[in-house]
């Protein structure tokens, strides 16, 4: 008796594995595989274009290995070739410093990302777990900004920015994000309002106050989702141009999406410099790409969700 | 006593604590909320309530940043009644939206399925969300190689399959369909996990059903896939119709505009009004009339979404 229960549900799998071809499925298959295809392959033609010599590229349009392989795309982008040299390979000779818009994305999807999340989990607290007069009146009317497209406020906050003499600074730039997003605050309040009372209310009877009870309850036992969130916003701060480009349009400020827009625009019309432009595409998307390698799993499984707003 | 009473467990604590604590409860936890929600509500009001009402306040002035806004009342609207360029970015946008609405659902809703029948594995959920982490700039600058006319990949298929080249970005023809499919590639894979997200949702027993009564394929998916997929359907076309039409990022790397005024989409028109003709009050005006359109577009959405709350009970 033991044996046969212990034998079926191996059964099961075995079976499963050996299910006749079935064209229908191979089919299914063969069109996922060429919906992979038409989103991965892109990067990998990315990355053999940067390989690549400009002047090969003329000659060599579509073979899949560089087209003279080469790391002159990566070295123009950080400024390492002279000016005479780059030009040899296509560029524009022009100066144009990656290096500082890198540091500069880093700061800048840094600190609104910290600032968000943090200050909008404190709010996510306040409608999730505090019980005061007019708590889903204010909840509705931040959720409400949600519709309000983002050139609409781009406007007068670019006004108010220049009012307050932060054109062109990491304040001014920072700033709009800063203090909340309306979605980190409505994807942390669905989290912290499922959390159980009972250890909240245990400490509560010791006497905790409710500053310790977010600090060291209710922040750690939502690390997952601040985490997952955390990553969201990193990647969309990242990928942000529109407000960059209004506000921070000068060297030292500038995010590597701007500096991107900078570097094809200076590009020669009649030959552009395509390994130096793919060359600083991959750079700019590296990072999203580490954490992509990194946290995949988190980042999708968090689609479902996030499709709420 | 009356609260010892209805607290029997808590006797003791409740009569230790002193009375003026007892007091503060009929304002709940507002004090301490209000401490929670002061940095939130800081850039919530002075990045989101105050510039909503200034732009609106905007939109009735003439302002060019030097001077003070001058109130011209409803001058800057009936300008735009009457301006061919603004006529022409809406339609341009429409256009857009249009394309992205039929190309993106489409395909996302086929992956979905595909996806559903055969493969459900993380791997290729994130393969297929990868375009999707990108930036639009990266997405526009990605296929503006991909897509040159001269040596780009795209072009050397379409002259080996015997067909002629095709000027993606140059043509007035192409343009708008090339920013559509651009958009499209970076969104398809997120909509169709949206869509997959709905598919999980469905319970399996309506499909056991389906099948004991004989249903084909078609049919179930006819009858009971589209029915009970519609609230999610509904949101991704809200979602990619909001999205649409506020296109700026890959127009403004790519086509600016151009050819002609072939990709002078709505914001990109804004922009330039605003930005680069320093026509503050213009630019407001027209934005104004953008969030009105998508307000209606949301309005929709909640009606829609409403109505099919009950779909799969």
């Amino acid at each position: 008796m033991t044996t046969t229960a212990s034998r079926a549900p191996l059964a099961q799998p075995a079976s499963r594995r050996r299910r006749p071809f079935n064209p229908r499925r191979a089919a299914a298959w063969a069109l996922l595989v060429l919906a992979i295809a038409v989103s991965v392959l892109p990067f990998l033609w990315v990355l053999r274009t940067a390989l690549s010599t400009n002047n090969a590229l003329a000659t060599n349009a579509a073979s899949l290995l560089p087209a003279e392989f080469s790391f002159g795309a990566f070295k123009r982008v950080f400024g390492l070739q002279s000016a005479a040299e780059a030009v040899a390979e296509g560029g524009s000779g022009a100066q144009i410093d990656f290096w500082l818009y890198l540091r500069n994305s880093i700061v800048f999807s840094s600190i609104t990302t910290a600032g968000a999340v943090f200050f909008s989990a404190m709010a996510a607290y306040a409608f999730a777990r505090l019980r005061w007069k007019g708590r889903n009146a204010v909840f509705s009317l931040f959720l409400g900004t949600m519709l309000v497209p983002p050139i609409f406020t781009a406007l007068p906050n670019f006004l108010l920015i220049k009012n307050l003499d932060l054109l062109n600074t990491m304040l001014g730039m920072v700033l709009p994000y800063l203090f909340m997003t309306p979605f980190a605050i409505f994807f942390l309040r669905q989290f912290f309002l499922n959390m159980s009372r009972e250890v909240e209310e245990a400490a509560m009877l010791d006497g905790a106050k409710h500053l310790r009870i977010f600090f060291q309850i209710v922040l750690p036992n939502a690390a997952a989702p601040i985490a997952t969130l955390a990553l969201l916003t990193f990647i969309g701060q990242w990928n942000e141009y529109f407000w960059p480009l209004l506000v921070g349009s000068q060297d030292d400020v500038r995010v590597l999406q701007v500096g991107l827009g900078v570097f094809k625009s200076q590009s020669p019309q009649g030959a552009p410099d395509w390994s130096g432009l793919m060359a600083a595409t991959l750079i700019s998307a590296l990072p999203v790409l580490i954490l992509f390698a990194a946290f995949g799993k988190k980042i999708v499984n968090s689609i479902g969700f996030s499709g709420i707003k | 006593m009356t609260t010892l009473a209805k607290h029997p467990s808590s006797v003791a604590p409740a009569e230790v604590k002193p009375r003026p604590k007892s007091g503060l409860r009929g304002l709940g936890d507002l004090k301490i909320a209000l401490l929670f929600i002061a940095p939130a509500m800081i850039g919530f009001i002075v990045f989101y309530v105050v510039p909503t009402l200034r732009g609106v306040y905007l939109s009735f002035t003439e302002y060019n940043i030097l001077g003070d806004p001058e109130w011209v009342g409803m001058e800057n609207y009936t300008a735009i009644a009457k301006d061919p360029l603004f006529w022409n970015s809406l339609a341009v946008t429409g256009q857009y939206v249009f394309l992205n609405i039929v190309l993106q659902t489409a395909l996302a809703l086929g992956l979905a399925l595909l996806m559903h029948q055969v493969a459900k594995s993380t791997i290729i959920r994130g393969a297929l969300l990868l375009p999707y982490l990108m930036s639009n700039v990266i997405a526009a600058l990605l296929w503006f190689w991909m897509l040159d006319y001269q040596i780009g990949v795209v072009n050397q298929f379409i002259e080996w399959s015997g067909l002629p080249r095709v000027a993606f970005f140059g043509s007035e023809a192409w343009a708008i369909p090339t920013q559509a499919l651009i958009n499209t590639w970076r969104h398809m894979g997120y909509t169709a996990l949206l869509i997959f997200a709905g598919l999980q949702a469905i319970p399996g027993h309506v499909y056991e059903v389906a099948k004991l009564d004989g249903a084909s394929a078609f049919q179930t998916f006819r009858k009971i896939t589209i029915p009970l997929l519609r609230p999610v359907l509904v949101l991704v076309l809200v979602v990619t119709v909001i999205g649409s039409f506020q296109v700026f990022d890959t127009v403004a790397v790519t086509s600016g505009g151009g050819p002609v005024n072939a990709t002078r989409v709505i914001q990109y028109y804004i922009y330039q009004r605003a930005f680069t003709e320093s026509d503050f009050g213009y630019g407001s005006a027209i934005a104004v009339i953008l969030f009105l359109i998508l307000a209606l577009v949301a309005f929709i959405q909640m009606k829609f979404l409403k109505g099919n709350e009950s779909d799969l009970d």
